[in-house]
């Protein structure tokens, strides 16, 4: 990988301009997936914060090709992108060795774009797929999603008398890639910028179909301070919320900070440390749902042990 | 009247639109404690931290929304946020 100072130097891919909110971890991890290769790229959107945002007429802030259609189908538009590629370069039609990828909320992930990108990855094209999981459908004013963790309050899942927020966990999507058996997954988080990159550059280069889901910190629909995202980003993994790891060639590797809590040489925080940085969990603090915060560390650490019995198979 | 085609010709053209007006805050920084590490030019959303053949130059308050994230990331404490219009 090269140095920081030498990233500096590299033409910017996405523009200033754009307009995510103040915070948005969105374009920091855009960047951080973009720095992954320095071959010509082409992009696709699926519909969500990061499509409208960086594309509202008459402005524009890429400078790679770009391409949206919609929210469903960012899998199944890179994929033609792709197969076209291939014919006009059997034909000798394009020189260029060209790299491919797809940008994706989760809920352009896990729900309404999963079909499309089951089977962009099951007809094997050569596509990295990236989620920018902000866990809930913030473009449109903070909707639940699959993604949306357990007790957290959304609009269309408040918390209030009756109910702590969402009622239900979410999908492990990274894990339901995996199970397509796919050239590489992972999982990663972009205050550890160089765990993010070379996971990029190791999706960039996997020959086949990859996929990495990003926690993507959300000053607005996560109620934090601006400021906070990156600290937050890194929050997740130290908590194990959100583990750092790889599934290559049908292996699971724990990467970065979650390597170090799995070998003992770094403290695992409690989840109650997560709670306490968001206004989404506020309710939670409430002793009356004592019993949902218990229950979220539970699942934090059944799903933690998992991943370090799948690692050391 | 020639019918005009509604289509955006040229790249990158969001740099026209200018984010820096949505700031209350602005980061300044203290170039005795900044090391150049460029943490803050990885950790910027809106691509403005200005970095000039591998240093620190400054901030392109056209553009920077003020979200504070580069000066809580400083290892150094070399970047302050300070409130638009007071010295």
């Amino acid at each position: 990988m090269i140095s920081i100072k030498e990233m500096a130097d590299v033409p910017v891919k996405l523009t200033e301009g754009h307009r995510l909110c103040a915070g948005c971890a969105e374009p920091i991890i855009a960047k951080q997936v973009l720095l992954g290769t320095d071959k010509p790229v082409v992009v696709s959107n699926a519909t969500g914060c990061f499509e409208v945002s960086t594309s509202g007429y008459p402005y524009n802030a890429w400078n790679v090709p770009w391409i949206h259609s919609a929210f469903e189908n960012a899998a199944a538009t890179i994929s033609g992108v792709e197969s076209a590629y291939r014919v006009l370069k059997r034909k000798g039609k394009v020189q260029d060795d060209i790299r491919f990828v797809a940008f994706a909320g989760d809920g352009a992930t896990y729900d309404i774009g999963f079909q499309a990108l089951s089977g962009a990855i099951e007809r094997g094209h050569q596509f990295l797929f990236v989620c920018l999981n902000n866990e809930a459908y913030m473009n449109t004013g903070i909707q639940r999603s699959g993604a949306t963790s357990k007790g957290a309050a959304t609009t269309t899942c408040p918390s209030g008398t009756c109910i702590p927020g969402k009622r239900e966990f979410p999908k492990d999507i990274t894990k339901i890639i995996a199970a397509h058996d796919l050239p590489y997954a992972a999982q990663a988080s972009p205050h550890n910028w160089k765990d993010l990159i070379e996971k990029s550059a190791k999706g960039f280069e996997a020959n086949g179909p990859a996929f990495i889901n990003v926690i993507s910190p959300c000053p607005r629909g996560w109620r934090h301070e601006s400021a906070m995202t990156i600290e937050i980003a890194k929050l997740a993994v130290e908590t194990c919320l959100w583990p750092l790891y790889e599934f290559q060639d049908g292996k699971w590797k724990i990467t970065g900070e979650s390597k170090r809590i799995a070998e003992g040489t770094k403290e695992k925080r409690p989840i109650q440390d997560w709670i306490k940085s968001q206004g989404r969990f506020k309710h939670l603090l409430d002793p009356k749902w004592k019993n949902l915060a218990d229950e979220f560390q539970e699942n934090v650490d059944k799903k933690w042990e998992e991943l370090i019995k799948l690692s050391k198979q | 009247m020639p019918a005009r085609i509604s289509v955006i010709m040229k790249p990158g053209t969001a740099k026209e639109y200018e984010t820096g007006s949505w700031r209350s805050m602005r980061p300044v920084v203290d170039k005795d404690k900044c090391i150049n590490c460029l943490v803050c030019w990885m950790y910027c959303p809106d691509n403005s931290v200005l970095v000039e053949k591998g240093e620190l130059k400054g901030f392109r308050y056209s553009h920077c929304k003020g979200c504070g994230i580069c000066a809580n990331q400083c290892p150094k404490k070399a970047i302050t946020m300070v409130e638009e219009g007071k010295e």
